[in-house]
């Protein structure tokens, strides 16, 4: 019995000097934020790398996802007679949770990988020491322009995959569950209201963050070569999935929670 | 040190270092005087980087002293860690060039990004920096991994030594490279160190750049220098392990780990 205690309370004090290591890594390299040098051209490059060069893979999801949704939405609701209200659910569900879920879930797995991959590289290849050699901040140069990045493209991106989201499922009502398309269009807009859509942006901002954070975190303490980057990697998707979904729900209990 | 000499360059004492249970430096003392070039030779595993990545402010030791002009630097805040860099530059064993980077970026990134030096002028300089060692401007505009081991390690050191640094540190500079490469860098530090009043610090297993390059060598042993002195005097050291060292005898006080698994 003591030892599976000690067990869980090892498990317990990993996980909080885990998260201690994490909030100490991103306060230094949010603490370089208003000094200079800054490095603008950078964080232009992570937000495309992060916004235009995700946007097939978040714009696929989003279609299907609404317009799965849309008809799951119907064969459910015809059996209480309540098909008018897909359009509702779809545009809610959409920009409230599945659109920035879908589309931070797609960018951990595609941005978040590559960044603990090319960091990690760096690490292990001697690249991040050798800018503290040449007066260079890894922090400011390597971690801040992804942070800001982050949390600045992934609501941009998310008001591309509501729109997608959306269309996908009038889509389905339309031409496949042959809603009138103005009473679809209506249905839509009737009960959006602007907090549906802010609250959704408000988790966008936070899962880029949490997306780049990971990516950087795991990629800057790589060890061990080729292996201890594909570790990083692994850990940096799967640690930014996991937190992506915890955030989400405490977002939205603050938001709508009663 | 008595009151008469002149303020040491690189000044260590009593520096500690360990990576878990395993004690990498042991209360190492070690100087370097300004304008000299210091060789620190040792076999693999004997704490030879981990010194220079402490005097570097990349490993923070346990406890000791490292003194650069005469200044403390163990337990410096950030700021004043940034104002010191400007005096290093580090040529990596593995090069460490930045794969995302042109060649001459690469050269130029300390003066860029360091020192805040417009990218024109900081071109003019990398060039200068590859010829130096022996690489034209078309090579500037290629990427690291299109060069050779042997080219890469020569763009590292032209990285090191573009912004003129008070100190260089040179980590295994010849490993990889042919005989006359090797020379040929062998030449440059020499000539960094002569010419320019560099201070050069360097780690090597190669003797024969060791005794080309080096005023003075130290030997590292279990986290200690067992013995320094001028290099013409390595050769009648009568210290054992310099001589098992130097001579290459698998037989002698320093036992490889393989023996003793």
């Amino acid at each position: 019995m003591l030892t599976f205690l000690a067990a869980i309370g090892t498990v317990f004090l990993g996980f909080l000097a885990a998260t201690g290591r994490i909030v100490m890594f991103a306060g230094l390299a949010l603490a370089t934020t208003f000094t200079p040098p800054f490095y603008l051209r950078a964080v232009l490059r992570e937000m495309v790398n992060i916004g235009y060069f995700s946007l097939p893979v978040v714009g696929l999801t989003a279609i299907f996802t609404g317009m799965v949704l849309a008809l799951q939405s119907h064969t459910g609701f015809s059996r209480f007679a309540a098909e008018g209200a897909v359009a509702t659910v779809v545009v809610l569900s959409v920009t409230r949770e599945l659109g920035p879920v879908i589309a931070a879930l797609m960018v951990a797995g595609r941005v978040g990988a590559a960044m603990a991959a090319e960091i990690g590289t760096m690490r292990v290849t001697d690249q991040i020491d050798a800018l503290t050699t040449l007066s260079t901040d890894p922090l400011r140069y390597l971690v801040l322009p992804r942070l800001l990045a982050g949390v600045i493209t992934m609501p941009m991106l998310v008001v591309v995959a509501d729109i997608i989201g959306v269309f996908g499922g009038y889509l389905v009502g339309v031409y496949k569950l042959d809603f009138n398309p103005q009473a679809y269009l209506d249905g839509t807009r009737q009960h959006l209201e602007t907090m549906d859509v802010v609250s959704g942006l408000v988790k966008a901002a936070v899962f880029g963050f949490i997306i780049a954070l990971m990516g950087s975190y795991h990629g800057y303490y790589s060890r061990g070569g080729a292996q201890g980057v594909g570790q990083s990697t692994t850990y940096a998707v799967v640690s930014a999935s996991v937190l992506i979904l915890v955030v989400d729900y405490l977002i939205t209990a603050a938001f709508f929670g009663r | 040190m008595t009151n008469a000499d002149p303020v040491l360059k690189i000044s260590v004492r009593g520096l500690r270092k360990s990576f878990g249970r395993k004690r990498v430096l042991d209360g190492l003392e070690i100087d370097c005087d300004s304008g000299k070039s210091l060789v620190i030779i040792g076999g693999s595993g004997t704490g030879k980087s981990v010194l220079v990545k402490c005097i570097l402010g990349l490993l923070h030791p346990e406890a000791g002293s490292i003194r650069i002009d005469g200044i403390e630097t163990v337990g410096l805040r950030r700021a004043a860690r940034e104002r010191l860099t400007q005096k290093f530059g580090m040529l990596f064993q593995g090069g460490a060039l930045f794969d995302s980077l042109r060649v001459w970026e690469n050269v130029a990134f300390g003066l860029i990004q360091g020192r805040g030096m417009e990218r024109a002028a900081a071109k003019d300089i990398a060039l200068a920096k590859l010829a130096a060692v022996g690489l034209g401007a078309e090579a500037g505009e290629l990427r690291p991994a299109e060069l050779s081991g042997g080219m890469q390690k020569r763009v590292a050191l032209a990285r090191a030594i573009a912004a003129e640094p008070e100190i260089i540190f040179f980590d295994e500079p010849t490993t990889g490279l042919d005989p006359i490469m090797a020379d040929v860098i062998n030449d440059l530090i020499v000539k960094c160190v002569r010419e320019v009043g560099t201070t050069a610090v360097s780690i090597t297993h190669d003797m024969i750049s060791a005794r080309k390059i080096a005023d003075r060598i130290a030997m590292l042993h279990e986290g200690r220098i067992v013995w320094h002195g001028p290099t013409e005097e390595i050769d009648r050291s009568a210290d054992p392990f310099v001589d098992q060292f130097i001579n290459g005898r698998a037989e002698g006080p320093i036992q490889m780990q393989i023996r003793a698994a």
